[in-house]
């Protein structure tokens, strides 16, 4: 017998997914493998390190704790969604111009993060960035930079 | 992770047929970050998933004279920031934003995070120490268990196989009471506690402390109620030297293991440490009745 799948359907990134994936897989499998969005990383496989951060209905969720079929009727974001190529969120822009980003493995989660944070918190402390931002971690350690290109798109999270 | 069949019913009476038919073939799945981290280590390895996605009346939260009460489906991110919640028990509010990481508590259930039973875990205790009663419900009838009651042993509660949690409703903390949670975390701020202290502290018109519990968590099989510090203080005015006492009672209230946090004797210390912290705070914070 062959495995038992679930029938999805579901936006990503504004454009519409249907069809059948097997029961047992991962948002962060389907995202990459099934749908071919590779930006979202796996790293930790425990959903503590961040690295498989999207958005599921607007709440940040570790795609690697999360199956593929709770995502169904819902609407997805994953850092391609986050803004077109010449069109970046300020946000982005923010990384790049603040040094938010080394190795950039993280980067992806760091980003929808980040994002999210702005939307609830459009001025946030820097003791609010920390908090918040704990949740995603960075190998490279290069936190000072990804707090600096925060509190930089602070106001700004259009 | 093993293969399984995915069901997701639209009302609770489906979802108690389908536990009524599978019982413990069946797992009940709602935020996921408990069961999916057990499922991916092949630690439980359920025949038929049974997500809870569907069923609609599961996300409400009320807080008014009749106490609190979260829905199994609430998320602990609402329980962290929802005014009603953060004026009239800022304690349960508190422990749910100390859950891991602020994307774990969008995930994250009141009702997961209670049927998960992991002793570690930040608001079972605190349920004890409100006094709450769990709710629960099969396709033979509803039952009410008191958060006392409810745990068992490390990840086992006494819920049924064919039950699940509907909700938790908790009496309103005395007006006035002063509060405190404390975790320790001697490694990570995302880790589990080496040892976890939350107290609710009533005063009476004379200063005299009228009610007291504490309860701690990371440091037995079950969350625990420390009910001989509580008892310790009763009609006493909460001073430095009376606290200390109770919490000195902390040492024997608790059963922690060793592990990477600390040995079990280090734990126990801590207890006392935390307990003595957490009552001073939560005597700070209480108002005369």
């Amino acid at each position: 017998m062959s495995d038992p799948t679930v029938t999805l359907s579901l936006h990503i990134n504004g454009t519409p997914w249907q069809g059948e994936v097997p029961a047992n897989r991962l948002l962060v499998d389907f995202l990459r493998y099934d749908v071919g969005l590779t930006g979202t990383k796996e790293g930790c496989s425990v959903g503590v390190c961040g690295a498989c951060t999207v958005r599921l209905d607007g709440r940040l969720v570790s795609s690697c704790l999360t199956l593929a079929a709770m995502a169904d009727g819902a609407q997805v974001t994953t850092v391609e969604g986050l803004a077109g190529r010449e069109d970046l969120k300020p946000i982005q822009r923010a990384f790049i111009e603040h040094g938010g980003f080394q190795c950039g493995i993280c980067t992806p989660g760091q980003l929808l993060a980040a994002q999210a944070l702005l939307e609830t918190d459009p001025h946030p402390d820097e003791a609010a960035i920390k908090a918040w931002m704990m949740s995603n971690l960075c190998r490279c350690t290069g936190y000072y930079g990804i707090l600096r290109s925060v509190q930089a798109a602070a106001g700004d999270a259009a | 992770m093993r293969a399984f069949d995915f069901k997701a019913p639209a009302s609770l009476d489906e979802v108690c047929a389908l536990l009524a038919q599978y019982g413990s073939d069946a797992k009940l799945l709602a935020g996921g970050t408990g069961l999916l981290n057990l499922m991916k280590q092949e630690l439980v390895q359920p025949a038929v998933l049974v997500s809870l996605q569907r069923v609609p009346g599961l996300d409400t939260l009320t807080v008014n004279g009749d106490g609190i009460r979260a829905g199994a489906g609430v998320r602990h991110r609402r329980m962290e920031t929802d005014p009603a919640l953060q004026q009239a028990a800022p304690l349960l509010a508190a422990a749910y934003g100390h859950v891991a990481t602020v994307r774990i508590r969008m995930s994250a259930t009141v009702g997961g995070g209670l049927a998960h039973a992991d002793p570690a875990m930040d608001a079972p205790a605190v349920w004890r120490v409100l006094g709450a009663t769990v709710h629960a419900r099969s396709a033979s009838g509803t039952r009410q268990i008191a958060a006392d009651e409810f745990f068992e042993d490390f990840y086992t509660s006494v819920l049924e196989p064919e039950e699940v949690l509907t909700e938790v409703h908790a009496p309103l903390p005395p007006a006035g009471a002063g509060w405190s949670y404390q975790k320790f975390l001697p490694r990570s701020a995302d880790d589990y506690a080496a040892v976890s202290v939350a107290a609710l502290l009533a005063l009476d018109a004379d200063g005299r402390v009228e009610q007291a519990r504490v309860g701690i968590g990371s440091a037995a099989p079950i969350p625990v109620l420390a009910q001989a510090v509580g008892a310790a203080l009763i009609g006493q005015p909460p001073t430095a030297e009376a606290i200390a006492a109770a919490a000195e009672l902390a040492r024997d209230a608790v059963d922690p293991l060793d592990d990477l946090r600390g040995s079990a004797a280090y734990k126990r210390d801590m207890a006392v440490v935390f307990t003595r912290r957490a009552l001073a705070e939560a005597a700070a914070r209480a108002r005369r009745a």
